[in-house]
């Protein structure tokens, strides 16, 4: 776990957060900020086009392009396809359960084992189900997204800074604190 | 209710509110006074503090001696109460938590209006969310007041009303003189406070019956008086269709309304990033998960060790069943042991109810003072620090004068309402205006007034205003909607009026405003 998200610990403790990444660490670690610019022009090839050199729609430039940009469209997916079916799953089987407990009770008061009946057996279910929903999207997000998440989040904030024409250097760290 | 217990239990809530009011003077004097201090706490909490504080700001005392006190009277029926408040959970981790720690400011407006019209939406979105804040905050005083009162012993009117009065005093206090930073710390400490003492309970009632959870609700099923019936469904909601219908409306408001109170969104933006806004989410989703199965535990338990009988000869509601069970555990009335452990838990739903209406009247402070008041005034965000501590005054004496009025009014339906108008008001037009491309201004204003309005005006026409014994005028009926709770009706409403304003809006959705939306929502570019 912890070679696949080498920040995982570092995003927790606030203020030491945005020191920059150990370089090196891993296969997925991220380039410097300063070095995201060669890499940005490679991953953005779907849409240089609709990015204007001119200073207005700069920044709504900036964003379209990222969110034209595969790496952009391949976390989005990733979200999408894991939270929506997701969502719908477990809000269906919570309003069964609840019309069941009000319109079938003769069902929930059949008895399992003992004093347990199918009522008990589907409240404690739902508890179950809840933390094992919680357990999978964590590691969903963990290992699908959050590497891609943030190299994203980095190139953008480089390109709003480059078209804004602001000098580049390392504040960028600190403008996002 | 002895005099010793008496005394014992005033020395504990006198201690608590010293503690609190300790911890809002250590942290008002760091104060500097800016926005993301007061209404954000500096941004720096860690996730587990964060986790810990949520945890503390949605455990309220109705659920800590509602739901045990159902259970205890009704058996299984409380136990879909516990359910429903924490499969709420997943909504926000999944759909709301993140992307709103990476869109927004403050407020649920932030997010909504960061790619529509500012103003109009801003002030919708500032309505709905005083007015879901007030609901929740008179359930929580009108709570108190009937809580404070049972457990000092003292059933008069006085009591009640003082109480109200003093618990509205102390939340206007922490949060105009400590924001967010002393709100955050008094809900970590009540949330501590309260899981220990549902740990010790939940312990002492399971070695009462060697461990064995069949042995417990055998015991409480034989000694509530209605048998088998009492571990299955239907005591409670059986019965004519209304109120089985009126359950699954409850229910939906409770699994959808969570995404969607002003004062759990604020707490996102108490952490750094996204990914700590998840982590707090799944510390919360442990801690509450945990606690709602101890608080099963201490229904059964109430019922297994003091019979039906005597906690409906206590409180008919239920509400007393835990302070009961304390008692009982800690070697029956009059013993010393028996003494402590009644005082405890009551100064631990003390504590509760403070830290619950402390996060609350932050939150409806900050929807007036940074939605309301800067959209209306012409002023803009000048000043909103100050308007923020004086809104907070003025929410506060709002609720103690409500919380007076509301007082017969039945905690659970409040509790329910409030939830209703969040899900309603609040969760149609965030969830569009995070995932819905072509959602418009039109649409968004739509969609909250949508659900607030439907909402409201089925509460006035249902059976709680008017037309049976227990309403609100009871000697007129114009109750033509036969549910209590709205849900069932208003949050499908919401969201097909947010969709009907949008495609019947002339105005095209901005593109690049949705791309931005988009990108900072899910990958945290330009987040503060």
């Amino acid at each position: 776990m912890r070679t696949d998200d080498p920040w995982y610990d570092a995003l927790a403790s606030g203020p030491g957060e945005h020191d920059p990444p150990p370089s090196g660490t891993t296969a997925t670690a991220l380039p410097a900020p300063a070095a995201v610019t060669a890499p940005s022009a490679a991953s953005f090839a779907a849409g240089p086009a609709a990015v204007p050199a001119d200073g207005a729609d700069a920044h709504a430039a900036v964003y379209l392009a990222v969110q034209r940009s595969d790496s952009f469209q391949q976390v989005r997916r990733r979200y999408r396809r894991f939270v929506l079916p997701v969502s719908v799953a477990f809000l269906v089987w919570y309003l069964a359960y609840v019309v069941a407990a009000t319109a079938a009770p003769g069902l929930m008061a059949r008895p399992l084992a003992g004093v347990f009946n199918v009522a008990m057996a589907a409240g404690l279910a739902q508890f179950a189900s809840t933390f094992l929903v919680t357990w999978a999207y964590v590691r969903h997000a963990r290992l699908r997204r959050d590497a891609l998440a943030l190299e994203l989040r980095w190139e953008t904030q480089e390109m709003t800074r480059l078209r804004a024409g602001a000098a580049a250097s390392p504040a960028v760290r600190e403008r996002v604190s | 209710m002895s005099d010793r217990h008496q005394t014992l239990t005033l020395v504990l809530f006198s201690a608590v509110i010293a503690v609190t009011l300790a911890i809002t003077s250590w942290a008002s004097r760091r104060r500097r006074g800016s926005p993301e201090e007061f209404y954000a706490g500096g941004r720096l909490f860690s996730p587990m503090e964060n986790g810990f504080a949520i945890a503390g700001d949605y455990m309220s005392a109705a659920s800590f001696l509602g739901i045990s006190g159902v259970i205890a009277l009704y058996g299984y029926d409380g136990m879909l109460y516990a359910v429903g408040f924490l499969v709420a959970w997943l909504v926000v981790l999944l759909l709301v938590a993140e992307l709103v720690r990476n869109c927004g400011r403050f407020t649920l407006a932030d997010v909504v209006t960061a790619r529509l019209r500012e103003r109009p939406v801003r002030i919708a979105s500032g309505i709905s969310s005083v007015t879901v804040s007030v609901l929740y905050l008179v359930a929580q005083m009108v709570g108190a007041g009937s809580l404070v009162a049972l457990l000092l012993g003292g059933e008069s009117g006085a009591a009640r009303s003082w109480t109200v009065i003093g618990v509205g005093a102390l939340m206007v206090v922490y949060v105009s003189c400590g924001g967010m930073r002393a709100t955050t710390w008094i809900q970590i400490v009540k949330a501590v406070l309260l899981l220990g003492g549902a740990v010790t309970l939940t312990v002492l009632v399971l070695l009462r019956f060697g461990g064995d959870l069949g042995a417990l609700l055998g015991a409480a099923a034989e000694r509530s008086g209605h048998g088998r019936d009492f571990l299955a469904p239907g005591l409670r909601y059986g019965g004519e269709w209304t109120h089985r219908l009126d359950f699954v409306s409850l229910g939906l408001a409770l699994v959808l309304g969570t995404a969607g109170l002003p004062h759990i969104l604020s707490r996102f933006y108490t952490v750094p990033t996204a990914r700590a806004a998840r982590r707090s989410v799944v510390w919360s989703i442990g801690l509450i998960g945990a606690f709602y199965l101890m608080t099963i535990v201490l229904g059964f338990g109430a019922a297994a060790l003091l019979g039906g009988g005597a906690v409906r000869t206590s409180d008919p509601a239920g509400n007393t069943a835990v302070p009961l069970l304390s008692l009982e555990l800690g070697g029956g009335a009059g013993s010393t042991g028996g003494s402590v452990l009644f005082a405890v838990v009551a100064a631990v739903a003390f504590a509760t109810i403070l830290a619950v209406v402390a996060g609350i009247t932050l939150a409806s402070s900050a929807a007036v003072a940074h939605d309301l008041y800067a959209s209306l005034s012409r002023r803009g965000t000048r000043g909103e620090v100050g308007v923020a501590r004086v809104a907070a005054v003025g929410v506060g004496a709002a609720a103690i004068g409500l919380g007076l009025l509301a007082q017969h009014l039945n905690v659970a339906f409040l509790v329910g309402l409030a939830f209703a108008v969040a899900a309603a008001a609040n969760l149609p037009v965030l969830l569009y205006a995070l995932f819905w491309r072509r959602f418009t201004t039109k649409g968004a204003v739509w969609a909250v007034y949508g659900g607030l309005v439907p909402a409201i005006v089925l509460v006035v026409f249902s059976p709680v205003v008017s037309g049976g014994p227990g309403a609100l005028f009871p000697q007129v009926d114009f109750a033509v909607f036969p549910l209590e709770n709205p849900g069932l009706v208003a949050i499908p409403l919401a969201f097909f009026f947010g969709w009907l304003g949008t495609v019947t809006s002339r105005e095209i959705a901005d593109e690049a405003k949705y791309a931005e939306t988009e990108v900072r929502s899910l990958t945290g570019a330009g987040a503060v």
